[in-house]
């Protein structure tokens, strides 16, 4: 149990080799091995959201899987899809909505949204609501991010046409 | 730069050319939160840090009678572990009265227990080691002897002389009384038709989603202590660290940088987070504490937990002629210091028919001791029990009658041009809106469409209803809050603004900012009033150490107090820059004016001189100003209200909602509000502090409840367990303004913080009310779960 075990994966596209401990959480590797803050930690316990990642392309609670079962795969983190210019659009329109108030929730709310709009281009109010729903926010209401995701749906489909 | 050019002196700070003010600009710097790289105090790590986790009580009421942690400082990367009586050479304990709350009391408050716990998770030891997994693990190992009490949890039975005396010493339970009595409520009421109903308002916490937190780093050789916190009041944590560790205030810098989420809860400042800086202090490095969420739920202030008894006189005309309360409320087994925890009873006797003319008023308000965790203020301190009784027993009232609820309201509330006015409760009011509001409410919602529809549908077995609420919010609270009973919490705040050496602004600000968008306001208000692009403005805040002193952000005081203060800095120091432009220019400072960061000709526009220019000039050649010229590019002011000890703010809201009689749940369509927070400085940032407290209010109407059980237990500490507002289950909510500036200042800004969490409750209840009136269910209780409701309807 207490015995480190050697992981190798990608994080944002680097290689990181590490030993960590198999009790070890995705959230807390992330954040306290490798020093990546943006993925926050809200409730433990795979209620709120906040610790949403993306790993091999499906977003997952980084809280709920541990750091030994990344072994082998690319996981992506705020800071790696802000530096890649993937959801630079959305964080436009959340800036522009005031779509966060504290920001904890956003990282999180952020990667949730853009695995909706990779998924469906169009999706209507309530859809954007049911994808969002396990994403806690307690300073917006929601409505605005809402708005956000909904106005960045309606400019990738303006861009695509 | 399509305005015209009036003399500057002419025109008001507000509608300046190319003034941000009423302009809904994004926020500047929330692409640090957008990329995820804020910085809260939970992602600060400073070398040689140790992490604390603290050994809690698994009981509510228990005497300790032995702790044996020998084992546990064997184990690996354990550095200390400190019990309540090892800390209190450290740190004293405190006492959370205030002295203008009469009768207020409680007993001493240690950082972690000495001898006895008084509820299930006061912490009884703390653990400090090298990880926090390290400090997990120890704590494991640790063993404590208690011997269990018997707990008050019902506070009804906590009055009764049967019931065990929680701190002996005070004699009894009853913490803070107090009674109003305005008007002859027993003449009104006997010639009155008589409506009364008992308000239940479950317990409920504020769950910020980043967790309280703090870092606390004493360097013993500088004798300092720097305190990382997320916390809305900097000074106040400045004054009560120095004060309880034996510091000047001069020894304690306190870093407040992002917070993830307040709303009242990071107001206070708690017994874990004491023990942190004293924990700091005695093992000479930094230490680190961020509550699990766990800990947040049994440790973070609870809230509310009203059993309010409510009578309202009515005429057949409609005429209300009496309001009478009796509140009792549950505060757990100190009052919270350095706020107390009798404030929020006091606010509700306070606001309760607030809006209404009539002069007959009667309340009493009791707060007694428990074995359950603090209850203290949040979001809308009082506002929503005090909304909620109100409201229902006004819409009672109406049904006694047989009048429709809007048409009592625009009966009873107090005219818009009545003002200045009092309440009963002695409440000053400059100037309120009540009937503007109302009537703009019922223009957004359609409210006699919406009456149709709602009867064309109850024919078909669907069952809506719409519930209106209108209040009235403290704001901009001054000194009789707080400093009038001794606190050392500050009332006034101050900003500082000075021009740097390439003509940007620096701004330093005593308001602090988690979220509600202060940073943006002060750009906003300084950039207007200076002349200077707002992209050129930095705030600076949330630094004792680099700020001036002040209150901080709580209550709704950030905009109409900083903000004020920060108009009138930038004015100081906009004097200052014209006065050493008309030397420069050979010019006189009214011939000039600042816009679009140069200073330019006052009567056409023309541009003089760049601000940058004019700062390279001060900074790096001020041998070349005329002799006896010092400029001064730096200038600092500080505002407080002092007509009115609050800006009261009004408004109104609206449900529209189902409900599902098979089943219970309730679906919410629609919501609107309407508010009155006098000058608007950032319609979005309005319109969202709003809605999110809208939402707050919606999760106490519907989901929210702490659960104890009967020996203090609390049951449902999880967020899978303690249900919050999703946004599968939230509707879209609209919000129209009425704006009456207060003249206390020349901003005229009010708060908005509070008014969305005040209304929003007292509006579904009394849309559910309103939907289930046909079956004769009254319901006086909240969160309205299914339970509550299909036990109302007599199905279960």
């Amino acid at each position: 149990m207490s015995v480190p075990v050697s992981i190798s994966l990608l994080v944002n596209g680097e290689p990181i080799d590490a030993f960590v401990l198999p009790r070890l959480n995705l959230a807390d590797f992330l954040r306290e091995n490798l020093k990546l803050t943006g993925t926050h930690v809200g409730c433990e316990h795979g209620v709120c959201g906040a610790c949403t990642v993306r790993v091999d392309g499906e977003i997952v609670r980084s809280c709920l899987m541990l750091a030994v079962q990344a072994q082998g795969a690319s996981v992506e983190t705020i800071e790696g899809l802000s530096d890649s210019g993937e959801v630079a659009d959305l964080q436009a329109a959340f800036r522009e909505r005031n779509a966060l108030q504290c920001g904890y929730c956003t990282p999180g709310m952020l990667i949730t949204a853009q695995d909706l709009l990779k998924q469906v281009s169009m999706p209507d109010r309530q859809a954007i609501r049911e994808h969002l729903s396990g994403n806690y926010c307690r300073c917006t209401g929601y409505q605005a991010i809402l708005d956000a995701v909904e106005a960045t749906a309606k400019t990738r489909a303006e861009r695509r046409a | 730069m399509t305005a015209t050019h009036a003399p500057a002196d002419t025109l008001s700070v507000l509608d300046r050319p190319n003034s941000y003010i009423g302009k809904s600009v994004p926020r500047p710097n929330l692409d640090r939160l957008l990329q995820g790289r804020g910085q809260y105090v939970s992602d600060l790590e400073l070398p040689r840090m140790a992490h604390v986790v603290f050994l809690r009580s698994p009981y509510a009421h228990a005497k300790i009678v032995a702790i044996d942690a020998a084992a546990a400082r064997r184990m690996s990367g354990v550095i200390s572990i400190v019990t309540g009586r090892e800390l209190e050479d450290v740190i004293t304990p405190w006492v959370g009265v205030l002295s203008h709350l009469k009768g207020l009391k409680s007993a001493p408050q240690h950082a972690i227990a000495v001898d006895r716990v008084c509820w299930q998770g006061e912490a009884v030891a703390a653990v400090v080691a090298t990880s926090r997994a390290a400090a997990e693990d120890a704590m494991e190992h640790i063993t404590v002897d208690y011997e269990e009490l018997e707990a008050v949890t019902d506070m009804r039975a906590a009055l009764d002389p049967a019931t065990p005396v929680i701190h002996a010493a005070l004699g009894d339970n009853l913490a803070f009384e107090r009674t109003i009595n305005a008007g002859d409520v027993d003449l009104a009421l006997s010639e009155s038709e008589v409506v009364e109903a008992d308000f239940v308002f479950g317990r409920h916490t504020g769950v910020t989603l980043e967790p309280r937190a703090v870092v606390a780093d004493w360097n013993a050789a500088e004798a300092r202590l720097t305190i990382y916190q997320g916390t809305q009041a900097p000074h106040m944590v400045q004054n009560i660290a120095a004060l309880h560790l034996g510091l000047r205030e001069a020894q304690v810098r306190v870093v407040c940088k992002d917070v993830g989420g307040s709303f009242g809860i990071k107001v206070h400042i708690y017994a874990d987070e004491m023990a942190t800086y004293a924990l700091s202090k005695l093992l000479r490095r930094p230490v680190k504490f961020v509550a699990d969420r766990v800990e947040s739920f049994n440790t973070d202030i609870h809230a509310r937990d009203h059993r309010c008894r409510g009578r309202i006189g009515v005429l057949k005309d409609g005429t209300i002629t009496a309001f009478e309360i009796d509140d009792l409320t549950g505060i757990g087994p100190y009052s919270m210091y350095p706020r107390t925890s009798a404030i929020e009873a006091n606010q509700v006797v306070n606001l309760v028919g607030g809006p209404y003319v009539t002069p007959n008023y009667r309340a009493r308000a009791r707060v007694v001791f428990q074995n359950k965790n603090v209850m203290c203020q949040y979001r809308a301190v009082g506002h929503p029990i005090a909304c909620s009784v109100t409201e229902g027993l006004v819409d009672l009232a109406a049904a006694k009658i047989g009048m429709d609820p809007v048409e009592i309201r625009r009966r009873n509330l107090i005219a818009d041009d009545a003002y200045p006015c009092a309440s009963p409760s002695g409440m000053k009011f400059e100037q309120l809106s009540h009937h503007a509001s109302l009537t703009k409410l019922l223009q957004m919602m359609d409210y006699d469409a919406l009456r149709a529809e709602q009867a064309a549908l109850r024919t078909r077995n669907v069952h809506r209803g719409i519930g209106i609420a209108s209040f009235i919010e403290v704001t901009n609270p001054s000194a009789a809050f707080y400093g009038v009973g001794g606190a050392r919490i500050s009332s006034q705040d101050g900003v500082a603004v000075r021009l740097d050496a390439q003509g940007s602004v620096i701004c330093q600000t005593s308001i602090t900012e988690q979220g509600q968008g202060s940073e943006s306001l002060t750009a906003q208000i300084v950039g207007s009033v200076l002349g200077v692009s707002m992209e050129r403005v930095r705030v600076i805040l949330g630094d004792t150490d680099n700020t001036p002193y002040g209150g901080g952000t709580w209550a709704s005081r950030g905009a109409g107090i900083g903000g004020e203060a920060a108009l009138q800095a930038a004015k100081a120091l906009r004097k200052n820059i014209l006065d050493v432009a008309a030397a420069i220019l050979q010019s006189t400072p009214t011939g000039l004016d600042i816009v679009n960061n140069s200073i330019v000709n006052a009567d056409d526009g023309a541009p003089r001189i760049e601000l940058n220019e004019l700062a390279r000039i001060v900074y790096f050649r001020p041998d070349t100003l005329p002799p006896g010229i010092q400029p001064e590019l730096m200038a600092t002011r500080h505002f407080v209200p002092r007509q009115y000890p609050f800006a009261f703010t009004n408004g109104v809201q609206a449900s529209w909602l189902e409900v599902d009689t098979e089943t219970g749940f309730v679906t919410l369509l629609k919501h609107w509000v309407v508010e009155d927070c006098g000058t608007i400085i950032n319609p979005q940032l309005v319109d969202e502090q709003i809605r999110g407290g809208v939402v707050q209010g919606l999760g106490a109407a519907l989901f929210e409840k702490c659960i104890y059980d009967e020996r203090g237990q609390l049951t449902n500490a999880n967020m899978a367990d303690y249900l919050v507002p999703m946004s599968g289950e939230m509707p879209d909510i609209e919000i129209g303004h009425v704006v009456s500036p207060t003249l206390e200042s020349e901003l005229g800004a009010k708060g908005a913080g509070e008014a969305g969490t005040a209304g929003a409750a007292a509006a579904v209840a009394n849309a559910v009310n309103d939907a289930l009136r046909q079956f004769g269910a009254i319901i006086t209780e909240i969160p309205l779960t299914p339970q509550v409701i299909l036990t109302a309807l007599g199905r279960i």
